[in-house]
Order: C-alpha cells, then sequence, then structure tokens
C-alpha cells in the first residue's frame, strides 16, 4: 500500500480520536460534578493518547522532519477526515453522553478488528486502545440508561440528544478510497461489516434505557472526505491557536 | 427532587497482598456509579488493583465528643505496650 494512501486511512482512524478528544477538553472544569467532570476529561486523555500513537506513526511514514505536532496542529480543516458525529457541540450533558455512547460503540467495534491488522503499529495501538475504549463504552453506556430510565427531564433531554445525532450514525460505516485499499490490503477495517452489529447493540441499550429508536432514514455524511459541519471551524481555531499563532512553539 | 447525590466512601488496594485503605469520598447516584466515579477521581495514576465503596450513611462512627471516655483510658496504661523486653542486638526491626 503506497505510504500517502496509508497515512489517509490512518487519519480516518485518528482524526475521529483528536476531534472527540478536543470536544471533551473543553468541559475540563465544567463537568455537571467534580467526578464525571474527571471522568470526562480521563476520556479525553485516552483519546488523545491514542492520537498521538497513530500521529507517530505518521510523522515517522512522512519523514522529512514532520512531528506529530505538525499532523494534529497545522492541517486545514479539509484535511482531517474525521466524521461529523465527533465534532458536534457539547449542547448539554446528555448530548456529551450520547454522542460519546454512539461514538463509543463504533469505535471499540473497529478496534477489536483493528487489532488483527496485518501492519504491526497499527495492531499494537488498537491492543492498547480497546481496554481503555471498552471502558468508555461502559461509562457512557450506564448514562444512557440512568438517563433515559432516570427522570422525566433527563429522559427529554437524552432523547432529544439521541434524535439529533442519529443521523450521523451512518457515516461511521462509509468506505472511503484509503478504506478499500487498505481493506484489500489486509491492513485496514471493513466498516460497512460493523454496521448490523453495531446497531443492534445501540438499539438493545436504547430500549434497556427505555427510549425510541429514531425512524429517520436521513443521514449526514462528507466528514471522512474532509466537508465538516460548521461547527468544525470553531473547534479547530481553539485547537491550533497556540501553534499558529507562536509557530513550532513547545510547552 | 433529592438534589445532591449520596456520599460514598472509597476503599482502595494499592497492590495485591495489602489491604484496602480509605481514599477519601465522592458523590454518585448508585453503586456502580460510585465505583466508576471512584475509578476514575482515585485511580487515574494507578494507586489501585481493586476498589470497595460503601454509602456513608452505612458506617456507624464514633462521636468525637465521646473521645474522652473511649480513648483517653488507654493512654496512661504504657504495660500493654511490649516496650519492657530488652531485644537482643540481631533483631534489627522492631
Amino acid at each position: 500500500m503506497e505510504k500517502k494512501n496509508l497515512v489517509q486511512y490512518i487519519y480516518g482512524i485518528a482524526d475521529n480520536a483528536l476531534i472527540l478528544g478536543q470536544r471533551l477538553s473543553e468541559l475540563c472544569g465544567h463537568g455537571p460534578s467534580l467526578e464525571t467532570d474527571i471522568a470526562l476529561t480521563n476520556i479525553s486523555l485516552d483519546l488523545l493518547g491514542q492520537t498521538r500513537s497513530y500521529y507517530q506513526y505518521v510523522a515517522l511514514l512522512e519523514g522529512e522532519g514532520k512531528t506529530e505536532d505538525d499532523i494534529a496542529f497545522l492541517r486545514t480543516e479539509r484535511q482531517y477526515k474525521s466524521v461529523l458525529l465527533v465534532e458536534q457541540p457539547n449542547t448539554d450533558f446528555a448530548y456529551v453522553i450520547t454522542r460519546q455512547f454512539l461514538f463509543d460503540a463504533f469505535h471499540l467495534a473497529l478496534l477489536e478488528k483493528l487489532q488483527h491488522s496485518k501492519d504491526d503499529t497499527l495492531n499494537a495501538i488498537a491492543r492498547k486502545a480497546i481496554k481503555e475504549v471498552s471502558y468508555h463504552l461502559r461509562f457512557s453506556g450506564d448514562w444512557v440508561k440512568r438517563l433515559g430510565d432516570g427522570t422525566d427531564i433527563s429522559k427529554q433531554k437524552v432523547q432529544e440528544a439521541v434524535n439529533m445525532l442519529w443521523t450521523y450514525t451512518d457515516e461511521l460505516f462509509h468506505l472511503t478510497e484509503a478504506d478499500s485499499e487498505a481493506v484489500a490490503e489486509g491492513i485496514g477495517v471493513d466498516v460497512s461489516q460493523l454496521k448490523e452489529d453495531y446497531y443492534g447493540k445501540v438499539k438493545e441499550l436504547l430500549e434497556e434505557a427505555t427510549l425510541e429508536i429514531p425512524e429517520s432514514k436521513y443521514f449526514q455524511k462528507g466528514g471522512k472526505q474532509g466537508i465538516h459541519t460548521e461547527h468544525m471551524g470553531y473547534l479547530l481555531a481553539d485547537l491550533q491557536y497556540m501553534q499558529r499563532a507562536y509557530p513550532n512553539m513547545k510547552w | 427532587m433529592e438534589k445532591n447525590w449520596p456520599l460514598w466512601e472509597v476503599f482502595v488496594r494499592s497492590k495485591n497482598g495489602l489491604e484496602h485503605r480509605h481514599f477519601g469520598s465522592l458523590h454518585a447516584a448508585d453503586a456502580e456509579m460510585a465505583l466508576e466515579n471512584a475509578r476514575d477521581v482515585y485511580t487515574r495514576r494507578n494507586e489501585g488493583v481493586s476498589i470497595w465503596v460503601v454509602e456513608s450513611k452505612h458506617i456507624t462512627a464514633t462521636n468525637p465528643e465521646n473521645n474522652g471516655e473511649l480513648f483517653e483510658p488507654a493512654q496512661d496504661k504504657v504495660y500493654r505496650h511490649p516496650t519492657f523486653y530488652t531485644l537482643p542486638d540481631e533483631v534489627k526491626h522492631m
């Protein structure tokens, strides 16, 4: 597989972790309680740690003195290949939890396949990340159940979040060109194969949470091609500010 | 509606073979959440291998007002400590 295509394939996985990690980091010091604040920022740190492993690998593949920071901070919006789901804003706690749950269920399924990748770096990253992501799913799934089966208000809010975010779930299972090539080489995961199992598990948990499954058949897409929602620009402005204002600065 | 979640006491075993020690307390709506919160609040720097949580209301504690009658009588009973034995030199740490 050509290097530049492998890099694109890795962006398709790593950028999700970066963008969701950035979103969650916005909650640092602003969580609804001390305990959930720490839990969400822990998840953020897990995701950013995974991002670093992927980007270090990309830097190695690209050579020419590239660093993980260049990859994280100095690309333009179109060059980020994260799905639309992960850039959605922290509207309220129900949205934060629902976004997390809808992504975690996919993320774990993806990593369980990626750990058998023929690429030794990718399968090693996946094996390490599985433990973290299993916990993320446990955390977000438990919270969806609590909110859904909680008070009238919590139920109403989480149902609204499910209805709003549902439209971003289908994109998780779209294959990009880089995906198809990576799958053919035994390096990548055929995400389209994960779809049926994903919706089965998600629906099962939503039912347990006494929530209704949205019936909408209209789905948004574009993130995997770098075409993002209006929220992405603001997120990147925050993320990239330091490197843009003080080029090559280091902590 | 009850606004505050109940308080839970957290006990963490740092290593296999050691006992669970009291690490602190936190708020949670139920036992499962208390375990998850304890994992995030108290073990994120690799402090533990096992966690117990117990709702604080289930712990019966002594009242500091009674400290006089409960604990002070022991203070002048030095003969309850085994400090009157002369130790052989070979015994280093006692």
